[in-house]
């Protein structure tokens, strides 16, 4: 078979389609977990938590988070007066031991329970420069941790302080808000743990979630919402001291 | 055809290094890049896989009725197994060689009731060593329907 010009120019681009068929294989979701169907957020209840550090040590345990890291933690705040722009705020040990009663007369007091906002712009998908960090179709910002490598760029860029460098790896790691308990119909271990139902875990997708109500009757507020971040942690009686 | 041999040349040229990239990108892009994003799909499976530690208070319900029971009598109704027994799963899989510790009362309890002036108004606090006395929790209330009795 003599080749022509003609077909080199026909054969040439149909075995590209043809390799690039062969390495581009779909992975197929492991249950029957569907991506599509869902878009997870969380509410935050600040009138209802009571820093007792369940959620934090749950989410330790949970996930081995090693000692000293924190992927969720409660803040203390205390407001001495308006105009509060230095709040005084401690989290010692972030609230893994719980917080000492301290009274502090004539402020005002609350705990604001933190953790990763999966943010649906997330600044530190976007400086993530080998694109180990994503955002998935369901509405989380997970790590690619055969992929990340330890540079801290996204450290520095989450406005909320929630990413640490993981000790043994020397790679990122963050919240994942349990994708494995709530891709199999679980909650997170911090909404499981919380005794005041502070935390819920949320399905913006699902019609029936009361996320939907408890948005559409309460005064909620995200961190820092001049960033844009598009935070999916909705926090209910937010006071605008929290950074 | 005489005249076109370099240009034909070329062509092989450029279709084997066409060939050859491809099979390198085949090789250095991991499978199902690009489905979702830019990103690679089985990083979400990776998350995935991780064995759960708290088994969640529905496996729970599934064997303590009684527990359940009282719980929903009391104003821990809405509380977690787990936010007071610890996590949990292990013994969900094997409940008969693995065996929960209950937690002491008089150390439990305080973590979540003992006063702090940030706490939230209207949740039960008290300063746990002048409240009991001495004495254990469990002496007056119920941890499943904490109201005492009588």
């Amino acid at each position: 078979m003599s080749m022509t010009r003609r077909k080199l120019l026909f054969l040439t681009p149909a075995a590209a389609a043809f390799l690039d068929r062969l390495g581009g294989e779909e992975s197929t979701p492991p249950s029957k977990y569907l991506l599509a169907d869902h878009y997870w957020a969380m509410s935050v209840d600040i009138g209802k938590c009571i820093g007792c550090g369940n959620c934090v040590r749950a989410c330790a345990r949970e996930n081995g988070v090693p000692k000293g890291y924190f992927r969720t933690w409660v803040e203390r705040y205390s407001v001495a007066g308006y105009p509060s722009e230095h709040p005084e705020v401690d989290s010692p040990n972030g609230g893994f031991d719980g917080f000492p009663g301290k009274n502090r007369p004539g402020s005002k007091s609350f705990f604001v329970p933190k953790l990763c906002n999966h943010c649906a712009h997330s600044p530190c998908v976007q400086v993530c420069p080998v694109g180990a960090t994503f955002e998935t179709p369901d509405g989380l910002v997970l790590v690619d941790k055969d992929y990340c490598l330890g540079c801290r760029y996204c450290v520095q860029a989450c406005p909320y302080g929630c990413r640490y460098i993981d000790p043994p790896r020397q790679t990122v790691d963050k919240c994942t808000l349990c994708y494995h308990r709530i891709s199999q119909g679980e909650t997170t271990a911090c909404c499981e743990t919380c005794p005041t139902g502070a935390r819920t875990l949320a399905d913006l997708k699902n019609p029936k979630d009361p996320i939907h109500e408890f948005l559409r009757t309460n005064s909620v507020q995200v961190l820092k919402p001049h960033m844009a971040t598009g935070s999916k942690v909705y926090y209910k009686d937010l006071d605008q001291s929290v950074r | 055809m005489k005249d076109a041999a370099h240009l034909l040349r070329l062509a092989g040229l450029f279709a084997a290094g066409i060939v050859i990239f491809l099979l390198i990108r085949r090789e250095l892009v991991p499978a199902g890049f690009g489905q979702y994003g830019h990103f690679r799909p089985g990083a979400m499976d990776a998350v995935r896989a991780r064995p759960m530690t708290y088994a969640g208070r529905t496996t729970c319900e599934m064997c303590h009725e009684g527990q359940l029971k009282l719980l929903q009598t009391g104003k821990h109704a809405q509380v977690g197994c787990e936010a007071c027994h610890g996590p949990q799963a292990k013994h969900a899989g094997d409940s008969s060689s693995i065996t929960p510790v209950l937690p002491t009362p008089h150390l439990l309890c305080p973590v979540c009731h003992e006063a702090n002036s940030a706490k939230p108004k209207g949740f039960p606090q008290v300063a746990a060593k002048e409240h009991s006395g001495g004495e254990e929790c469990t002496t007056c209330h119920n941890p499943h329907r904490p109201k005492p009795v009588g």
